[in-house]
């Protein structure tokens, strides 16, 4: 009785304080963020989870909608030159950074500098190599900064020069890799400058503690442009890496907002949790590469045969669970820049699985591979329990045409040092799309360049080579009509899907949970939900 | 006493070396690299990565530098956090998991000792078969889902405590996962101190002193607790060691800031910096608790401290 009575007493003291805790501070979003941010200077970063972060707290000269569109952010307005080369931002009036300091051209300039300057070997600065000289710069054949394509014109208007015509360059502005940083700061403490008790921001929100292991805490900033229409006060991104413990915490309401989820708990969130899953489609792609150095792989008719006997249907409802649809393409449904293109479909998509395992196992046998002779197969894949689940699921989909399927899993560096190197037969691998535009997948195609004597593979870990795509993918890069460069992004595709360059097994979706209390949160492609578009109700 | 510590201590400095030299050349013996995440790098980008961390030199130059910039206290940078260098992630996470760690390892002692000194004293007895089984419970229930229960019932449905986060160390948000850790602690110390209390008991002085007509509270004061003690003692650590190395699955259940978690993740990461400057730590951490353990054991052993 006692005992009980003293937990009550500490349970309403508890509950007492946090009431009064909330009733005196701001409007708190709490998200779930996931992993650690290993940085949060945008020329650092390379996950979703530092994205969160860094897109509230930076903002570049166009930003994001709440649909993910790109809309004007520092710049009020822009021109592109008719040749579809330059493009000429002018910065809004009164924008600062929160120390009061004015956000400048210069700004602008300095961040791209720094960049592409190979000593900050930036990861992802090649999403911005359509400026004129960024990959020069980055690789060090240009060493003088001053060639590169973007200058101030005066403290107020950028100009930014290309090295062809770009027709997603706006959308590929609203990236981090594209984001001013502060000049002032950075002259005076380098690398320090992303310490809460340096950082200064010229986006909604400003780092005001950072606890690593556990959170990062950003509350509004007064001299955001836009401050008026910004309603949370304050933003915790918490690091939260086991998703089970997550969705407890959800419900427990220490959550308002999920960025993933156990996906065995799909169904259970879409029953009890009604209207707050927001599970929607966005710009990624699961699949398998080939490794086409290695015969018989080398044999379109022997990946077409594995590709159309994986039962895509099932993967996504059945083995996973979470619904993802399946996929037979190279470019996701809802890209930008490719209209007037129809999804891909292989030649074999009207026939029944059935009739597609009949085929699959004739052509096998054709080339002598039978129950009982079977082609021995290595499968590879990063350790994780999805993962596993399709791997097993194929391997016994493949069982049916005569293969015979040995698993290998291995942790996430083992597993792309391997296929980079060319070591495995057949690879599990991921695409999330770094901006809405077809070649963002479709360049993962593209043969390797001859560098130093190696072949330099880049992303392309199957190793397909095609001339054919490759000059369709170059004469695209310079086509400024968008209906013309769609026509020529679509022939490739089906060009390398054709062919079966890689296995597409499913698109992605995007798995949100967000509290009833929030409003304005809208699932879309790119999965980016700036914190500037939300609101909670008390 | 004190020239047995001086030669315990100086005899951890040539251990302290030979882990460093094989948790450094072992972990690069490791396939893949820190910057072999899901992208390929381009090969420009990731020559000037690997020339900012010096991984471009020989391995038998990077393990003397790394060396020589460890006896000046310098951990050296992580390769996967860039806004914080080892030491200073190390410096923020120590305090959680020494905290979490050390409360769970005081706690969990006293309430085994008990809970051990009364299942012995009611052998075979009810209390004694109550406490057996809690005991087993907390030992066979393995730590993620005994931590995923007590989330669920106390924090989602009872919502008596938070279900997880830190929130500057607040006691409610301390209460689940210390619980967590304090069950097997506490299990293990209570069958080894009714194991060794039962043998005492049983012991032919201690015939002796109830026939002398001593109160069984004297008895067990004055002549049971101290011997049967030792064996729980030489246990605790390893039971320390383990609670402050053990506490990763805790950690990241609950989302605690504690460096438990760069065990793990470091090492999964290929983040060489960070798993050598937690590797290290932690053997400092066992070493000393070691040490320690010894002197209570000398103190309370005559026999340890004359050999």
């Amino acid at each position: 009785m006692k005992i009980t009575q003293t937990l009550t007493a500490v349970a309403t003291a508890g509950a007492m304080a946090l009431l009064m805790s909330t009733a005196a501070s701001a409007v708190t979003l709490n998200m779930m963020n996931g992993s650690e941010p290993g940085s949060i200077d945008p020329h650092q970063a390379s996950g979703d989870w530092e994205n969160r972060i860094i897109g509230d707290y930076i903002e570049g000269l166009m930003t994001e909608d709440a649909d993910a569109q790109a809309i004007p952010g520092q710049a009020e307005s822009h021109t592109v030159s008719d040749d579809g080369l330059v493009y000429t931002f002018k910065l809004r009036d009164g924008i600062q950074w929160s120390d009061g300091t004015p956000v400048t051209a210069g700004d602008f300039v300095f961040a791209f500098q720094r960049l592409f300057d190979p000593k900050t070997a930036s990861d992802y600065a090649y999403l911005q190599f359509p400026i004129k000289n960024g990959s020069e710069i980055a690789e060090g054949t240009v060493t003088d900064f001053d060639e590169l394509g973007v200058k101030a014109l005066d403290d107020k208007t950028v100009e930014i020069t290309l090295e062809g015509p770009t027709p997603f360059f706006l959308q590929a502005l609203t990236h981090y890799t594209a984001y001013p940083v502060p000049k002032h700061v950075i002259d005076k403490v380098g690398t320090e400058w992303t310490k809460v008790e340096n950082i200064v921001s010229n986006g909604p929100y400003t780092p005001t503690e950072w606890l690593p292991g556990s959170y990062i805490k950003s509350v509004k900033s007064e001299t955001y442009w836009d401050a008026a229409n910004v309603q949370i006060d304050e933003v915790n991104y918490f690091v939260q890496e086991d998703l089970a413990a997550a969705l407890s915490r959800y419900r427990a309401g220490e959550y308002d907002i999920l960025t993933d989820i156990p996906s065995d708990q799909a169904e259970w969130i879409k029953t009890n949790l009604p209207g707050q899953d927001y599970f929607a489609p966005f710009l990624g792609i699961y699949y398998y590469v080939i490794n086409q150095e290695k015969p018989p792989f080398d044999n379109a008719e022997v990946r077409k045969a594995l590709s159309m006997s994986i039962n895509r249907d099932v993967i996504g409802p059945d083995v996973l669970g979470t619904g993802e649809l399946p996929a037979y393409g190279w470019v996701p449904e809802g890209t930008a820049n490719y209209e007037g293109v129809t999804p891909y479909q292989p030649e074999w998509i009207g026939l029944s699985y059935e009739e597609r395992v009949a085929e699959a196992k004739a052509i096998m046998e054709g080339l002598g591979y039978t129950a009982d002779s079977p082609l021995p197969v290595q499968l590879k894949y990063n350790t994780n329990d999805n993962h596993q689940r399709i791997a097993v699921a194929i391997s016994s989909m493949w069982e049916q045409i005569g293969v015979k399927t040995e698993l290998f899993n291995s942790e996430t560096a083992v597993h792309y040092d391997a296929l980079r190197a060319g070591d495995f037969e057949i690879g599990r691998a991921g695409w999330l799309l770094d901006y809405s535009d077809p070649s963002n997948t479709l360049d993962l195609l593209r043969t390797g360049i001859m560098q130093d004597g190696a072949m330099n593979w880049g992303n392309n870990y199957g190793r397909y080579a095609n001339e054919e795509f490759d000059a369709l993918m170059d004469q695209a890069t310079t086509e400024q009509d968008l209906v013309a460069r769609a026509a020529m992004l679509g022939e490739a595709e089906k060009i390398a899907m054709d062919e079966t360059a890689a296995f597409p097994i499913y698109w992605y979706i995007a798995q949100n949970v967000v509290s009833p209390e929030i409003s304005g949160f809208v699932s879309n492609a790119s999965d980016i939900h700036r914190t500037r578009w939300l609101s909670k109700a008390e | 006493m004190f020239g047995y510590v001086t030669r315990r201590v100086l005899s951890a400095i040539p251990v302290a070396l030979i882990a460093v030299t094989a948790c450094f050349f072992i972990l690069r013996l490791a396939p893949g690299g820190p910057f072999d995440g899901e992208r390929a790098l381009p090969p420009t980008t990731l020559a000037n990565l690997r020339a900012h961390y010096n991984l471009d030199l020989p391995l038998i130059q990077q393990y003397f530098i790394y060396v020589s910039r460890l006896l000046q206290g310098d951990f050296g940078p992580s390769m996967v956090y860039n806004d914080f260098t080892v030491a200073q992630m190390l410096w923020i996470g120590l305090p959680f998991t020494l905290t979490l760690g050390l409360s769970a390892f005081v706690i969990g002692t006293l309430v085994g000792l008990v809970a051990g000194a009364l299942s012995a004293v009611n052998q075979n007895k009810w209390p004694d078969y109550l406490l057996v089984m809690i005991v087993v419970i907390g030992l066979v229930v393995p730590n993620f889902l005994m931590a995923a229960i007590l989330q669920l019932v106390f924090g989602v449905y009872l919502n008596w405590v938070p279900a997880g986060g830190w929130q500057s160390g607040s006691i409610p948000h301390l209460v689940l996962p210390i619980t967590v850790l304090v069950l097997p602690h506490a299990g293990r110390t209570a069958r080894l101190m009714r194991g060794s209390m039962i043998e005492v008991l049983s012991t032919n002085y201690v015939r002796t002193a109830k026939s002398k007509g001593l109160g069984q509270r004297l008895i067990l004061a004055r002549h049971a607790i101290k011997p049967a003690l030792l064996p729980v003692v030489s246990y605790l650590g390893p039971g320390l060691s383990y609670l402050l190395t053990g506490s990763l699955v805790v950690e990241q259940i609950f989302a605690l800031p504690g460096i438990g978690r760069y065990f793990i993740s470091a090492a999964l990461n290929r983040d060489y910096g960070l798993v050598l400057g937690t590797t290290i730590l932690y053997m400092f951490v066992i070493l000393a608790v070691n040490l320690l353990v010894d002197i209570l054991y000398a103190w309370l052993d005559p026999k340890v401290r004359y050999s």
